[in-house]
């Protein structure tokens, strides 16, 4: 599996990253480097093995319906970039 | 050539619980701007979600209610797309396997009964709010963020824009007979998206889809899809190939326009939920939610024809909305002229429920009192009309009818003796309509009855009041 | 006595600063605290479990109103609004916590060279890295300058830097403590943990933050066991070590294979059973171990996109540019790297080929151990293939930098706790940790066993 400069731009793209050249060049051979390394997992057969998502075999847990104390608009807007009294603010979407 | 429209809808309901899906936030629609939110809701470094018991059940509920399977094993999944009203940089969804799958609803259409497969009924959380009309940038609210939705899917079953109208209606009134959703697309909290396509008539090869947004109502569900469907076959008709695109409804131009934001690349890298566990709906569980379902629409329905013998008509209308229903078996518990009730409901309350624009649950008179009422004019203690004067009362007024009827000196005059000492007055201080009564002249009846009422400030029981003026008069041919 | 002892963790912390084993100290409440909690004492009011022991805690840990900075600028300045389910516990007990520790940034990186705010070096020679992502922690109890540290182990943040710098590192088994408050990296990998300089302090504090959590739906909720009180009932009679074939190959230092056969003999001369096992998939533990947690984190730090906290560049044109100029500004590289190689590992095409794969691995992995703790009470191993490398000696390659976990990652797969117990030094003075491993849950006995190791293996006192 090779990474091409394109496949970089992709990935970067779908991870919200705005690289520079020379990220994007370093990048790739990083990257390319680990993938071959990561490649030999493909001599194991896996075929008939379920996945594992969960180190533990937990099942249901759940929280009752009920209503508990949020913090105040003040805290929540505390640690915000830009922000108006009651909202959070950003450059315009649409 | 004939074309033929293949619909898909993706509907997603709010669902009524207290608090959000993963945190004890309050659902309340309404609050102040960012002040139904915490560090969970809001994406905070190191926080974790804990579902909501009540929105799986809410979920379940759905799934029996329109015949899925609910599968014993479910698990969430992250669905990851940045958005600024999206806090964690993903959305927690079901992917691979969701709570309910394979159901369907059948609906009626010009006399013909259809099937509408539902492919899956999934739980997720909602996103914020964007506000972007404030100026040169964006705001966001949070309140919303992680209140529990869920997404019902179906099979591109649907064929008519007037068949998705009511597929949407069908689903409506059963998440409201539910109790997990109030339905109202207006607010948002039922929200209607639909993949249209056309393809030549009988073909069964699927057109290029299109997927069409913002249809805030019914009504604007339909005239979009008719919208598109039109504006499809022209583009096939004269040659042209449908491109693959989001589009939104602009109810207020009545047309139909392509999403402004660039298309992010749709790769939302679907993976399990490592945070929640898997949830497990063993046959326990699902009997206990089985057992305590809300009756279904087509069967209360049913079980009101049976129950009550009143026409199918009027059941039908009191049936249209849950809270119709209830107000109306409310009643029945206070009076059995359930004829009358229905009366009541369908001639005064509807208007009323109407011209103020206020649903059942703010009318202001309690069944209880519409069944006194009910109940006094039956007795013959007050006359219809004066009954409409004690509603009329009653609408603005707090008290119960007997209150009013007392407090307004309303009780109808049902003595003989009083009534005819007035009815003797009225004959004596008109005798030149006595005269012509005597004449032949029918019409002037309605006259002396007129003028007893108006003695009596319209309390004198009326079929007395007929009955005694007749003899009178008779009396006085002879 | 208290008072006294903060005091003397202050200025050790103060005198001892250019190591950089804290991102801030909390100096005037630490010794209101102390002051607090003697008056309580002289008083003959009852105080906590851990009244006046002194803990620093690892700045991924949430502090509510104190700064959660993970190591990175793009939280350089945020404040968070609620305690970690850990220090609420830790409070409770009346701990005084004495400041936040540095970092890899995000707990990513086996050196602490990824801070952005800058390296930690290694008490035993400072040219030397004391090992990550939870270098700062290890470096303060190694100095002596709290009583025990908390730390984060995802794939070895604790073990490794404890064997770089000669100090005790449990990793808890998966669920046995609450992640609520631990930013997260790899949220089915990573685990709060414990560093001290012996065994009866990381019981007691292990202890205290066990247990069930409502608010972490992944925490266990098994019986938390006294974790102090049967520290020296180690059940002697019919206890095995497993020791792997796989683990004892090219790459390991010579001083710490010959360490780790002298505790072998001493194990044998204990009537401890050894045996010889395999675990035929290991090998694939750190391939597997790069392709899930970097996949989950590529999703976890989604959230640091300068919208609602955290930095952001000044005057983005378009959202677009906030998010995007934000995160590669305000992220380190070694972060970005692994951002995109999760993003990759998850994208359209390549799910089933890497992330699905990598599942059924883990699978497989976690099968071994399940297989091998049929057999054996212990798995032995060293803990780091050598010992502490120089300061940029792997700084340019990522990959070789990876290789060192070979022998800490595979716990982390399998969701099994894990311990580093010093129990030497090499040729260089610097310090040689071995690992054991026990089956989930089984911290009782690894505590006890590295009790019973730290009381009767002849090993070097820390000359500090």
């Amino acid at each position: 599996m090779k990474i091409t400069k394109e496949l970089i731009l992709h990935i970067a793209e779908l991870s919200h990253l705005k690289l520079k050249e020379d990220e994007i060049e370093k990048f790739q051979i990083e990257l390319n480097q680990i993938l071959e390394y990561v490649d030999n997992l493909n001599e194991i057969d896996t075929s008939s093995i379920e996945p594992l998502s969960h180190p533990l075999p937990i099942v249901n847990v759940f929280r009752e319906d009920r209503v508990e104390k949020s913090i105040t608009r003040e805290e929540a807007l505390k640690n915000a970039p830009e922000a108006t009294d009651e909202f959070f603010k950003v450059p315009k979407v649409i | 050539m004939r074309f033929e429209a293949v619909i898909g809808l993706e509907i997603h309901a709010q669902l009524l619980t207290e608090s959000k899906l993963f945190c004890g936030c309050s659902t309340k629609f309404g609050n102040p701007p960012n002040t139904n939110i915490c560090p969970v809701c809001m994406g905070h470094p190191g926080v974790l979600p804990i579902l909501n018991k009540k929105a799986v059940e809410f979920t379940i509920r759905m799934g029996l209610a329109t015949s899925c399977t609910i599968n014993k094993y479910s698990i969430f999944a992250r669905k990851n797309y940045f958005y600024p009203d999206l806090p964690k940089g993903y959305q927690i969804s079901q992917y691979e396997l969701p709570l309910c799958s394979n159901g369907y609803l059948e609906i009626e259409h010009q006399n013909q009964r259809k099937k509408i497969r539902i492919n899956r009924i999934h739980l997720e959380e909602d996103a914020g709010k964007s506000i972007h009309d404030q100026g040169n940038f964006t705001l966001l609210d949070f309140n919303r963020c992680g209140v529990p939705l869920i997404e019902i899917v179906t099979a591109p079953d649907i064929q008519t824009p007037e068949e998705a109208g009511i597929f949407l209606s069908e689903i409506r009134q059963i998440v409201k007979y539910l109790g997990i959703c109030d339905g109202n697309m207006e607010e948002g909290s039922l929200r209607c998206d639909a993949n249209v396509s056309i393809r030549e008539a009988g073909s069964n090869i699927l057109g290029t889809k299109t997927e069409v947004k913002n249809m805030n109502s019914i009504k604007n569900v339909v005239d979009a899809l008719k919208y598109e469907i039109e504006r499809q076959i022209e583009i096939v008709s004269s040659g042209g190939r449908i491109i693959q695109q989001t589009l939104l409804w602009n109810a207020d131009k009545q047309i139909i326009e392509p999403m402004r934001t660039k298309e992010e690349s749709h790769d939302y890298r679907y993976f399990p939920e490592p945070d929640l566990p898997i949830v497990e709906v063993n046959e326990e569980w699902l009997n206990v939610i089985r057992e305590n379902l809300p009756e279904l629409p087509s069967i209360r329905k049913e079980r009101m024809k049976s129950q009550y013998n009143i026409p199918d008509y009027d059941i039908e209308i009191l049936t249209t909305e849950k809270e119709f229903a209830d107000y109306f078996e409310e009643t029945a518990k206070f009076t059995d002229d359930y004829k009358s009730i229905s009366n009541w409901f369908m001639t005064e309350i509807l208007k009323i429920l109407n011209e103020q624009k206020i649903s059942i649950k703010e009318f202001p008179i309690k069944p209880e009192y519409l069944g006194e009422l009910i109940k006094l004019i039956n007795n013959q203690t007050i006359s219809g009309k004066i009954a409409k004067e004690v509603f009329n009362e009653m609408l603005v007024e707090p008290g119960s009818p007997s209150e009013i009827i007392k407090e307004k000196n309303l009780i109808q005059i049902s003595d003989e003796k009083i009534i005819e000492e007035i009815v003797q007055k009225v004959i004596e201080s008109n005798q030149k309509q006595v005269q012509q009564y005597l004449e032949g002249k029918d019409k002037v009846f309605a006259h002396f009855v007129g003028q007893v009422m108006r003695e009596t400030k319209g309390k004198a029981n009326p079929s007395l009041v007929n009955k005694i003026l007749k003899e009178k008069l008779d009396n006085l041919r002879k | 006595m208290i008072v006294e002892k903060v005091e003397n963790y202050l200025k050790r912390i103060q005198d001892k600063k250019h190591l950089n084993a804290f991102l801030e100290v909390f100096s005037e409440e630490s010794i209101q605290r102390a002051n607090q909690l003697e008056k309580k004492i002289h008083n003959g009011e009852s105080v906590g479990k851990l009244c006046g022991t002194v803990v620093a805690v690892k700045d991924n840990i949430a502090i509510k109103d104190k700064k959660l900075t993970c190591g990175s600028k793009i939280l350089e300045n945020f404040t968070s609004l609620y305690n970690a389910t850990v220090i609420e516990k830790l409070l409770a007990e009346d701990a005084i916590i004495i400041g936040k520790t540095n970092l890899d940034e995000f707990a990513m990186g086996s050196s602490n060279e990824n801070s952005a705010f800058g390296i930690v070096k290694n008490p035993y020679d400072e040219k030397r890295v004391p090992g990550g992502s939870s270098g700062g922690s290890a470096v303060a109890v190694a100095s002596e300058m709290c009583d025990v540290a908390l730390g984060s182990d995802t794939g070895g943040s604790i073990r490794q830097p404890a064997a770089f710098c000669g100090v005790y590192g449990l990793k808890p088994t998966y669920g046995r403590v609450s992640r609520f408050g631990l930013v997260a990296f790899a949220s089915s990998f990573d685990c709060i943990g414990l560093i001290a300089r012996d065994s009866i302090s990381l019981a007691k504090t292990l202890n205290v933050i066990s247990g069930y959590d409502l608010k972490d739906s992944t925490s266990s909720n098994q019986k938390v066991p006294e974790y102090d009180s049967i520290i020296q009932n180690l059940p002697k009679d019919n206890i095995t070590f497993g020791v792997p074939v796989e683990f004892f190959n090219d790459g390991l230092q010579s001083d710490i294979k010959n360490k780790i056969f002298e505790i072998i003999e001493f194990l044998k001369s204990n009537s401890f059973q050894i045996l010889e096992i395999s675990l035929p998939h290991i090998k694939y533990s750190i391939a597997d171990y790069y392709l899930l947690t970097t996949a989950e984190a590529s999703s976890n730090l989604s959230r640091y996109d300068g919208v609602k906290y955290g930095s952001r560049i000044e005057l983005p044109q378009s959202i677009k540019d906030l998010y995007t100029q934000t995160r590669d500004e305000y992220f380190g590289n070694e972060v970005k790297r692994r951002i995109m190689l999760g993003t990759f590992v998850l994208s359209a095409g390549y799910y089933d080929a890497y992330y699905l794969k990598a599942q059924k691995v883990r699978r497989l992995i976690q099968n071994d151990f399940i297989d091998a703790f049929n057999k054996v009470d212990f798995i032995i191993s060293p803990t780091t293939p050598t010992t502490a490398f120089k300061i940029g000696e792997k700084t340019d390659n990522p990959l070789s930098m990876y290789l060192s976990d070979i022998y800490t990652t595979s716990a982390n797969l399998a969701g099994l706790p894990a311990i580093n117990i010093p129990i030497g030094f090499d040729s260089n003075k610097l310090p040689i940790g071995m690992q054991l491993m026990a089956n989930f849950f089984k911290e009782d006995l690894l505590l006890q066993m590295s009790y019973f190791i730290e009381n009767n293996f002849n090993k070097n006192k820390l000359g500090n």
